[in-house]
C-alpha cells in the first residue's frame, strides 16, 4: 500500500480535519432533509379538514396518558393496526396518518408482546380495564402482564394535568382558554361518568383516581375513526 | 498504514499520554456492563415468569425495559466508546489530550447522566421514545457533556502532530458529529413540568423523526465508533495492517451517506406515507454493501494471524464480534424488506436481531478491547488468561442461545397472528393462546442471556484481579512492519 500517498484524497481531504467534519455533515444531512421535510409540509395540508375527526384528547384523557407513557404500556402495546386481513379481523379497521395528529409524543410502539390497542376503545366496559389492570389474568387468563394495582389507589394531580394541558396547546394542540380554565372541571364531569359505569358492576372507585383518567384515555382509542366509518356507513 | 498504529513511546515528556482518563471509563464501562446486563435478564425473566415484576411499580417490565436500553447503550456501550478513544486518539495524533479539564468533566458528567436515567426510567419519569427516553433536562445535559467531549477530541485533533487522520479516527469523527444532531432534533419538545414534556412534533412526524434518530443511534452510536475501535485495536491484537485503505474509505463514506435513510424501515406498512417507507427500504438493503465492507476489511485484516486466533482469547473475541457485525447487517436489511418486516414486525424476531448485534458485535469487541487494554494501562499481567477463554465461550454459546431462541419465538408468535382457517378466520383468535406459546422461548432466552451476563461478571472478577496483581504486563508486542 506505499503507493497511498499518490491517491488526491490522501493529500485532498484526510489530512484536512475540518473538511472531514464538513464533508461528513453534508453526508449524513441528505437523507434526514429528503425524508423528514415533506412531512411537514403534507401534514399542514392535511390537517383543515381533519380538525372536525379527531377530536384533541381531554384533560382526563391527557392524564390518562401520561399514566400510560409513565407505566410504559407502549413497551408491550402497539398502537398500529398494519393493513392486513388478520390485522383487521383482529383488531378492526386498519390505522391512518389523521388518527395521530394530536398524538404527542407518538405512541405506535415496537413490540406485540400484548396485543395491539388502536381500536380497544369501546370494546370492553370500563369495569374491564378496572379488573384487567388490578389482576390481568382475572380478565386474561394466561396473561404476563403485571397487576398495576396502585393506580386504583393512586390520585390524578389536576394542577399537573392542566400544566400538560397549556404545553401540549403550546406546541398546537387547540385547547381554548375556557378548556384551559376548567381542566379540573372537566377531569370530574369525565370521570364521574366512568365512576357511574363502575358503580353498575359493583365497583366503588373515585373521578380522581389514577385507574379512571387511564379508563378514559384507553376507552378513547380507535373511537373517532370508528365514528368517522359509522357515518360512512362502513364504507373505506 | 500500520505506522499510524505504531506503539508510541507516550507523548512528549512534559505532555505524556493521559491514561489516568482511560483507566476511569474502564471501571465505569465494568460496572455499568454488569449493571445493564442484570438488568435485561431480570427483564427476560419477568416475561418467563411475571411474579418478577415483585409488585413494585418500578421494577415492572414497561419502565425496567428502557433502563435495560439505556445501560447498555449509553453506559455500558458509551463508556467502552470514549475508553477506547481516549487510548487510541492520543496514540493515533502522538498528542495528550487537548484539556484534562474537559476529559474529566466528560467522565463525571457521563456517569452522573447514567446515575439520573437510573434514578428517573424506574420512577417512570420518561419521554417514551425509544433509546431517547430520559427526560429534558437531563437532555440538555447530555447534550452539554457530549459537546464538551467533542469539544475536547476536536481540539486535540487539531492539535495533533500526525498530519494525516488515521481511519478509526474518521468513523470516530462522524460519532462525535452525527450524535448531537440526532438528539437535538429528536428532543426538541416544550416542557409542561421539570420532569414532564411534549414534542414539538406530532404523530406520523414524531414516529418519523424518532426513527431517524433511533436507527441512527444503532447507525453512529453502536456502529461507526466501535468500526473505528476495530479498525485501531484489531490491527494492535493482531500485529497485522489493516487489508485494504482503499476499501477502509470506500464503506466508511458509503456508511455515513447511507445509514441516515435507513430510519422508515422501522415503520413499514404503518401510517407513514409510502414514498418513506419504500426510501428506508432501499437504502436499508444498500446498506449491505458499506457493511460488509468493513466486514471483511476486518476479517482479512487477520490473514496470516488466523493461528494466534486458535490460542488468543482477545482474538477470538474479535473474530466472533466482526462475523456477529456481518451477519446482523446482513440480517437487517432482509428484515427491512416489506414482505419480510410484515411478518418480523412486532416480535420477538427484532429482539433477536438487536441482541445478535449489540451482544454478538458490540459486546463481544468491547470484552476484546477490556481485555487487551487493561493490562496495558495498569501495566499488570492478564490476570487469567483461560478464565478469559471460558468467557468467551459461555458469551458465545450464549448469545447462539439468545438469538435462534427469538427466532424461534418471533416466527411462532409472527406466524400464529397472522394463520387463518379454511373459513378465513383467524386459527388463534385468543391472543394468549398465542403468549403462551412463548414461554418455553422466554425461558430459553433467559438461559442465553444468564450465560453472557456470568461471562461478563467472569470478565469484571478477572480484570479487578488483573488490576490488583503485581507482576507487570510483558512488553508490548512486536509492532507490524509497514
Amino acid at each position: 500500500m506505499s503507493n497511498d500517498n499518490t491517491h488526491w484524497h490522501r493529500s485532498l481531504i484526510e489530512p484536512k480535519a475540518g473538511l472531514m467534519a464538513v464533508l461528513t455533515t453534508v453526508f449524513i444531512s441528505v437523507g434526514g432533509l429528503v425524508e423528514i421535510l415533506p412531512m411537514f409540509t403534507a401534514s399542514a395540508g392535511n390537517q383543515a379538514d381533519l380538525l372536525e375527526q379527531i377530536h384533541p384528547y381531554t384533560p382526563l384523557e391527557v392524564a390518562g396518558r401520561d399514566i400510560y407513557t409513565r407505566e410504559g404500556c407502549y413497551v408491550c402495546h402497539s398502537q398500529m393496526v398494519r393493513p392486513f386481513r388478520d390485522e383487521t379481523l383482529r383488531y378492526g379497521v386498519w390505522s391512518r396518518s389523521e388518527e395521530y395528529v394530536w398524538d404527542r409524543p407518538f405512541l405506535l410502539g415496537s413490540r406485540r408482546i400484548g396485543p395491539d390497542l388502536h381500536r380497544v376503545g369501546g370494546k370492553y366496559p370500563d369495569a374491564w380495564h378496572y379488573e384487567h389492570m388490578r389482576d390481568p389474568r382475572s380478565t386474561s387468563p394466561g396473561s404476563v402482564m403485571p397487576p398495576y394495582q396502585w393506580l386504583h389507589e393512586s390520585k390524578v394531580d389536576t394542577e399537573d394535568i392542566r400544566a400538560s394541558v397549556v404545553a401540549l396547546s403550546r406546541v398546537g394542540t387547540p385547547y381554548t382558554q375556557d378548556e384551559i380554565d376548567h381542566v379540573p372541571d372537566l377531569m370530574k364531569e369525565q370521570g364521574t361518568v366512568i365512576v357511574q359505569h363502575l358503580a353498575d358492576a359493583g365497583i366503588t372507585a373515585e373521578w380522581d383516581d389514577e385507574i379512571v383518567a387511564l379508563t378514559s384515555y384507553l376507552q378513547r382509542l380507535g373511537r373517532d375513526r370508528k365514528a368517522t366509518l359509522a357515518t360512512a356507513g362502513g364504507a373505506q | 498504514m500500520s505506522s499510524a498504529v505504531a506503539t508510541a513511546p507516550g507523548g512528549t515528556s512534559d505532555r505524556p499520554y493521559d491514561d489516568a482518563i482511560v483507566k476511569k471509563f474502564i471501571l465505569a464501562t465494568m460496572l455499568w456492563a454488569v449493571v445493564g446486563m442484570t438488568v435485561g435478564v431480570w427483564i427476560a425473566l419477568e416475561l418467563a415468569w411475571w411474579p418478577a415484576n415483585m409488585g413494585i411499580p418500578y421494577f415492572t417490565f414497561g419502565r425496567l425495559r428502557p433502563l435495560h436500553t439505556n445501560a447498555v447503550i449509553f453506559a455500558f456501550g458509551g463508556n467502552i466508546v470514549f475508553t477506547s478513544m481516549y487510548y487510541s486518539m492520543q496514540r493515533l495524533l502522538k498528542v495528550r489530550m487537548w484539556s484534562d479539564f474537559l476529559s474529566s468533566f466528560h467522565f463525571w458528567g457521563w456517569q452522573g447522566i447514567i446515575v439520573a436515567a437510573a434514578v428517573t426510567l424506574p420512577l417512570g419519569l420518561t419521554q417514551s421514545k425509544e433509546y431517547a427516553e430520559l427526560i429534558w433536562p437531563i437532555d440538555l445535559a447530555i447534550a452539554v457533556v457530549f459537546l464538551a467531549g467533542a469539544l475536547n477530541f476536536a481540539m486535540t485533533i487539531a492539535n495533533r502532530k500526525v498530519k494525516h487522520l488515521y481511519v478509526a479516527i474518521w468513523f470516530y469523527m462522524s460519532f462525535l458529529i452525527t450524535i448531537p444532531v440526532l438528539h437535538v432534533f429528536n428532543s426538541l419538545a416544550i416542557p409542561a413540568t421539570l420532569t414532564r414534556s411534549y414534542p414539538v412534533y406530532s404523530g406520523m412526524t414524531d414516529a418519523l423523526v424518532q426513527w431517524w434518530y433511533g436507527h441512527n443511534a444503532v447507525g453512529f452510536f453502536l456502529t461507526t465508533p466501535f468500526l473505528g475501535m476495530m479498525y485501531y485495536y484489531l490491527p494492535r491484537a493482531s500485529g497485522r495492517p489493516v487489508f485494504s485503505y482503499r476499501l477502509s474509505i470506500v464503506h466508511f463514506w458509503a456508511l455515513v451517506f447511507l445509514y441516515i435513510w435507513a430510519g422508515p424501515h422501522h415503520l413499514l406498512y404503518s401510517a407513514l406515507p409510502d414514498w418513506a417507507q419504500t426510501l428506508g427500504m432501499v437504502f436499508s438493503i444498500m446498506l449491505i454493501a458499506p457493511s460488509w465492507g468493513g466486514m471483511l476489511n476486518g476479517l482479512l485484516t487477520l490473514r496470516g494471524a488466523w493461528d494466534r486466533v486458535r490460542t488468543d482469547p482477545i482474538l477470538k473475541f474479535m473474530v466472533v464480534a466482526v462475523s456477529f457485525y456481518g451477519m446482523s447487517t446482513f440480517e437487517g436489511p432482509m428484515m427491512s424488506i416489506r414482505a419480510v418486516s410484515a411478518l418480523s414486525h412486532y416480535t420477538n424476531w427484532v429482539i433477536g436481531h438487536v441482541h445478535s448485534g449489540a451482544l454478538g458485535w458490540v459486546g463481544m469487541i468491547s470484552f476484546a478491547i477490556l481485555y487487551w487494554l487493561t493490562p496495558r494501562v495498569w501495566n499488570r499481567k492478564l490476570y487469567s488468561e483461560s478464565l478469559a477463554t471460558t468467557h468467551f465461550w459461555l458469551a458465545t454459546i450464549g448469545i447462539v442461545i439468545y438469538t435462534v431462541t427469538m427466532w424461534g419465538a418471533g416466527l411462532t408468535e409472527g406466524l400464529m397472528w397472522r394463520a387463518v382457517d379454511d373459513g378465513g378466520q383467524l386459527a388463534y383468535p385468543v391472543f394468549m393462546d398465542i403468549v403462551n406459546r412463548l414461554s418455553p422461548f422466554y425461558w430459553l432466552r433467559f438461559l442465553g442471556g444468564l450465560m453472557y451476563l456470568t461471562g461478563a461478571l467472569m470478565m469484571a472478577f478477572n480484570l479487578i484481579r488483573t488490576i490488583t496483581g503485581t507482576e507487570p504486563h510483558a512488553q508490548p508486542e512486536a509492532v507490524p512492519a509497514k
